[in-house]
């Protein structure tokens, strides 16, 4: 239908005719993202301003949703393994972990020792990793631009090692159900020994950076408060949680992969402000170089992987030998090992905090339902309460604070 | 350690060292504030759904529930039936139940009454279909890659 001209003016004029009365606090709308450098990913925040105070905050997500879970669905469950890697990014051999303990706990495996030692050693080095490129991006968006530059010198590093071990920088795949995927390569105790013995020295180096830095304090200090009430009902976990005095962590409470026998503290701080949740993960940072060399000092000797023949895949030199290692080899590369029909609940605690893993089978070779409770997606829902009544330019600390993952959100 | 006794659960199964309560779904909110408040069950840690396309009822709502002091977790399963699936929101309990739901709503097409805000959460506020359900194809209705 074609307006008339004389209709079109009198629209735009009734628009643009001021309310009598008293002007009423305008209230600004303001679209953070999904394209926003300080958002770390494809966040969308609808923000509504009064002045420069946030009055209500609202975060749109799934811009990055992949429908994994579906997938899963689809695939059997030697390949689920590579799409765990895709989930969270940063802590890809977390999601590994997570996945071959749920499925292990339906196929009832046990898992030798030095499987167990060696996903500690590499799980707590993606932790290394993930709090390296959390570190160097928190510090950039508050303006700090040479910590970028020291965390990514040392997570070059992690990433070589992980290369070693897998051939992979980043999607590994490394953690699988019953075991690792391969025999730790010749020289590793070396290379990471270099790393780890002088990593500590690095922590104390950033600390000194920042924390001698009077701008640093006065960003992160007293910014960025959420009540504890709020975040236990929000089911907020990790370092958030710890920063406010819980000591909440699956590690400790719920030992998992031998974790019972590593000696570590869970840091916690009391403050509860962007400042505490910095100094916590740098405790944590220390915690796992610990944890890394205790796992090295006492790396047992034995089997890598299960004595499962129906779960993991044979040995190349049997194969050519033993009748049956070819027919369970062709056997789970066709269609694929079965897991006993039941459900089964496995946390694990990632660089973010509570990662779970819902598990259905129905007894056939591929997974009936795989459910990822993530850490970001529980922990941006606190995002209203934590922006809201603060200050626009705090807003960015408060975010960086949190350290999530938009893959993760979204799967 | 699972002897939870409200009149909501109907049934008690052990198995892999995890406790699963089988629950009717029209006292689930009661239930849910029952061992928030008695049972110390502080934290939601998550909510999810399963579907048992073609079985009747098709819908098993998954509550994961974990309490810090003392250290343990359960499971409470409500099944809901496939032809207008409704159940009532937790929202009232924990309040993470906000985007579980929502993600629930979203995947599955489960109503949650007395939600505060149920829309899409994952997908577009657009989209037809809801893609966890067993019926929806892996590639979607859209592109058809067996054509090509």
């Amino acid at each position: 239908m074609k307006q008339s001209f004389e209709d079109h003016v009198a629209t735009i004029a009734a628009t643009q005719e001021t309310p009598a009365g008293p002007a009423a606090p305008r209230r600004m709308t303001l679209n953070m993202g999904p394209q926003h450098p300080s958002t770390h990913g494809v966040l969308r925040i609808v923000i509504e301003l009064e002045g420069e105070t946030i009055m209500k905050a609202e975060p749109d997500i799934g811009f990055l949703h992949t429908g994994i879970e579906k997938q899963c669905e689809a695939i059997n469950w030697a390949q689920v393994v590579t799409l765990t890697d895709r989930v969270d990014y940063l802590s890809n051999l977390a999601n590994n972990l997570v996945y071959a303990l749920t499925v292990e706990k339906l196929l009832q495996l046990e898992i030798p020792p030095k499987a167990q030692w060696l996903r500690v050693m590499l799980v707590e080095l993606d932790r290394l990793n993930s709090h390296l490129v959390w570190l160097g991006t928190h510090a950039l968006d508050i303006g700090a631009m040479s910590m970028f530059f020291y965390c990514f010198r040392e997570r070059e590093d992690v990433l070589r090692i992980k290369e070693m071990f897998s051939g992979q920088r980043m999607m590994t795949s490394y953690i699988r159900p019953g075991g690792v995927a391969l025999e730790p390569p010749r020289g590793w105790e070396k290379a990471l020994g270099k790393f780890i013995r002088q990593f500590p020295s690095k922590v104390d180096e950033y600390e000194n950076l920042l924390d001698s830095n009077p701008i640093w304090k006065i960003r992160t200090q007293g910014v960025g408060f959420i009540s504890i009430e709020d975040m236990l009902d929000l089911g907020v976990t990790g370092p958030m949680i710890r920063a406010a005095g819980i000591p909440l962590d699956v590690r400790k409470t719920e030992p998992y992969s031998s974790y019972e026998k590593f000696d570590f503290k869970v840091a916690t701080r009391t403050e509860n402000d962007v400042y505490a949740r910095y100094r916590v993960r740098l405790e944590e940072m220390r915690q796992s170089a610990g944890i890394i060399m205790q796992a090295m000092a006492g790396m047992p000797e034995g089997a890598f992987q299960a004595d499962a023949p129906h779960v993991v895949l044979p040995d190349r030199e049997k194969m050519k030998t033993q009748m049956e290692a070819l027919i369970y080899h062709f056997k789970i590369v066709t269609e694929g090992f079965r897991v006993p029909a039941g459900e089964a609940y496995q946390a694990v605690e990632s660089p973010r905090g509570e990662i779970a893993y819902y598990i259905v089978s129905d007894g056939t070779s591929k997974p009936y339902r795989v459910h990822m409770r993530t850490p970001s997606f529980a922990n941006l829902m606190a995002l209203p309460p934590l922006l809201e009544g603060t200050l626009i330019a705090d807003s960015i600390a408060s975010l960086g604070s949190m350290d999530f993952v938009l893959g993760d959100t979204d799967r | 350690m699972s002897d939870f006794s409200h009149p909501a659960i109907l049934e008690t199964q052990q198995a892999l060292g995890e406790t699963t309560l089988i629950a009717d779904p029209a006292q689930i909110v009661d239930l849910c504030r029952h061992l928030k408040e008695n049972e110390k069950f502080i934290r939601l840690s998550s909510i999810t759904a399963v579907d048992w396309h073609p079985a009747e009822p098709r819908f098993e709502v998954v509550y994961h529930l974990h309490s810090i002091e003392p250290i343990r977790r359960v499971r409470v399963k409500c099944r809901v039936s496939g032809t207008n699936p409704e159940i009532d929101s937790v929202y009232s309990v924990w309040r993470a139940a906000d985007w579980y739901e929502r993600e629930m709503f979203d995947m599955f097409g489960i109503g949650f009454r007395n939600h505060p805000n149920l829309v899409r959460i994952l997908m577009p506020l657009d989209w037809e279909g809801h893609p966890l359900r067993k019926d929806y194809p892996v590639h979607g209705y859209k592109y058809g890659y067996a054509k090509e």
